[in-house]
């Protein structure tokens, strides 16, 4: 019972696999993996740290993307919201990649997403001053699988505290 | 250290200009040419010599095993087995019995002699052509014992060149990073090697991660991504002195450093508010000057041998494609227009070329194509593998490999792999630790 889960789950992974490469579009593809994935943007909470009660550390990202989505916009106004409570507290923000790509192209795609997640704390009235950003490119995975679902944890914007 | 080896003095004795072998490298080789490799002959008195320095029993037998290593790896040649030589290393230095070669189907022989004089390491070599049963060419050189390798891949390159027309690449090394510890957690440092692996040596510690190091094609500098202070930037090291320094002053992350081909640039990319342009750095008068100005990211950049042209990728487009432009920055023309997403251009040392890396339908591979985008061609596919290098006479591109992880979370390496520009010849090159981001030197001897 339990092989033919894994087979079933690893199968799901590797049927995600094969349509997300064999698109190259922008287009979504509507794909749910355990639900922790929505379109191959990672929403699960398995890597996710908490910089206070209620205020996840971490904003996840498409592949090759740095749009942020609902759900990224929304830990990020709860992350400013706390920074604003906190004014002496300044943070890292630090991009990550997927494995999946050439490693320059990576380290600009880290800063990328970072910068995103740096212009809409700024929108929500955190200084630049107080933010640093930090790309790691491909450097630093979380979960070092090689399956779209690994994949998608790595695809990441962290805020770290800086003092 | 490689400085002493412009000790080394060439006498030239008189060159047979006729020769009727010839090796076709443009080819996939494979018929690679039977050739005998006899080793060097050594007196008693100098083999004792030079089992005390360098404590190596017989230097002539070590030479020509790296003869011989060298040309069998490059795919071309077929060293035939030393058992079935039938004559004398020191006789057929003399004058070889060319039946006796052509018995065992030699086409081509090597023979040499090695000798201690004053101190030094005194070494003469010969390359014959057996059907024709002459001498093709023959070279005598001095050096410091301890450069006998480098007296290998001299010897090595000698005999390519003259075989196939065209330079070496033996003389030469590699610098690239070496990783170690779990994937999450890798520690790399910067490690240099000969071409054939022997004498790996570590440069940095570990203490810091370090990306893609490349070489300056006209001196032992080398720059690099060094995320020093947690600051990535682009450093400059001299190997000689170990010396470093932070290459221009940006107020963000500098990554994808290369050099000029004359050496006097660093061309890199800058990042900041999410873009990533080109610039470049001149080393003597410290100018930077800013090429790409595009709110996409522009990276990877490598000049065109004689300068004037600069090939990159940039995703402008939407995705990872490659462009060349001129080396102010005019002119920007895309060159990639196959499926899949292109990164990584380099420039072939012969100009004609640009290699890069493909991701198609969840396929890496390294190809390579002219310098306008056509006669794409792909020559190897894998799970993952990027970052080609040239050796310095555009025949062999050296890159990295990396293997999967499995569900338990094992499998995982990196290592550095070459193949022939014509597709064969794939090789894994041994080296202590895993690694990747692999850089070819010129040769070190010109």
């Amino acid at each position: 019972m339990r092989l033919i889960k894994i087979l079933k789950n690893t199968l799901l992974v590797l049927t995600a696999c094969l349509v997300l490469s064999a698109c190259a579009t922008k287009k979504e593809v509507a794909i749910d993996i355990k639900g922790q994935m929505q379109g191959d943007v990672y929403t699960g909470t398995d890597t996710v740290e908490y910089l206070a009660d209620g205020v996840p550390d971490r904003v996840f990202f498409a592949t090759n993307e740095s749009i942020l989505t609902t759900a990224s916009r929304e830990t990020l106004r709860a992350q400013a919201a706390w920074l604003r409570k906190n004014p002496n507290i300044n943070v890292v923000l630090e991009g990550h990649a997927d494995e999946r790509g050439t490693r320059e192209y990576n380290l600009a795609l880290g800063e990328r997403r970072a910068n995103a997640a740096k212009d809409y704390l700024m929108t929500y009235g955190i200084s630049s001053d107080r933010i640093t950003v930090l790309s790691y490119g491909k450097e630093r995975p979380v979960d070092s699988g090689s399956n779209p679902l690994a994949w998608s944890k790595n695809r990441r914007s962290v805020t770290v505290k800086a003092n | 250290m490689i400085k002493k080896i412009l000790i080394l003095l060439f006498i030239l004795i008189p060159i047979n200009a006729n020769a009727l072998i010839e090796v076709d490298i443009t080819r996939g080789n494979l018929n690679p040419l039977p050739l005998a490799v006899s080793p060097l002959s050594i007196d008693e008195e100098s083999r004792k010599g030079f089992e005390k320095i360098l404590k190596k029993e017989n230097i002539g037998s070590e030479i020509s095993n790296i003869v011989e290593n060298n040309l069998r790896i490059s795919g071309l040649f077929n060293p035939l087995d030393k058992k079935a030589f039938l004559q004398a290393p020191d006789i057929a230095n003399l004058k070889p019995r060319f039946e006796d070669w052509n018995l065992i189907k030699a086409q081509a022989l090597i023979t040499g002699k090695v000798n201690y004089v004053d101190d030094k390491l005194r070494v003469e070599f010969r390359l014959w052509d057996v059907l024709a049963a002459k001498e093709m060419m023959a070279l005598a050189f001095t050096t410091v014992p301890n450069n006998w390798r480098r007296v290998g891949h001299i010897i090595s390159d000698k005999v390519y060149e003259r075989l196939t027309g065209e330079k070496g690449y033996f003389d030469t090394r590699i610098i690239y990073v070496s990783e170690e510890g779990p994937k999450t957690q890798r520690i790399k440092k910067l490690a240099i090697m000969d071409q054939d692996g022997a004498n790996n040596k570590f440069l940095t510690l570990g203490n810091e991660l370090v990306l893609t190091p490349r070489f300056n094609p006209a001196s032992q500098m080398v720059t690099y991504l060094s995320y020093f202070k947690n600051m990535p930037r682009v450093y400059l090291l001299d190997i000689e002195t170990g010396t470093q320094e932070v290459v221009g002053d940006f107020p963000g992350m500098t990554f994808a450093p290369r050099f000029s081909p004359d050496g006097k640039k660093i061309i890199m990319s800058f990042a900041k508010d999410g873009k990533s342009d080109i610039y470049t750095m001149d080393l003597e008068n410290r100018i930077v000057e800013k090429i790409t100005n595009h709110p996409s990211i522009d990276t990877s950049p490598s000049y065109s041998p004689d300068g004037k042209y600069i090939t990159f990728n940039s995703d402008r487009s939407g995705y990872q494609q490659i462009y060349v432009m001129k080396n102010d920055g005019s002119d920007v023309k895309r060159i990639s227009f196959g499926n899949g997403l292109y990164g990584t251009p380099v420039w072939s040392p012969r100009g004609d070329l640009i290699a890069f890396t493909k991701l198609h339908k969840g396929k890496f591979y390294i190809g390579v194509m002219r310098t306008d985008g056509s006669g794409e061609r792909l020559l190897t596919e894998n799970y993952y593998q990027e970052a080609p290098s040239w050796s310095p006479n555009g025949r062999v591109l050296i890159f990295y490999r990396e293997t999967k992880t499995n569900s338990k979370g094992e499998g995982f390496s990196a290592k550095l792999w070459s193949i022939d520009l014509t597709g064969y010849n794939e090789r894994q090159i041994k080296t202590p630790t895993d690694a990747s981001d692999p850089s070819w030197s010129s040769l070190l001897s010109n």
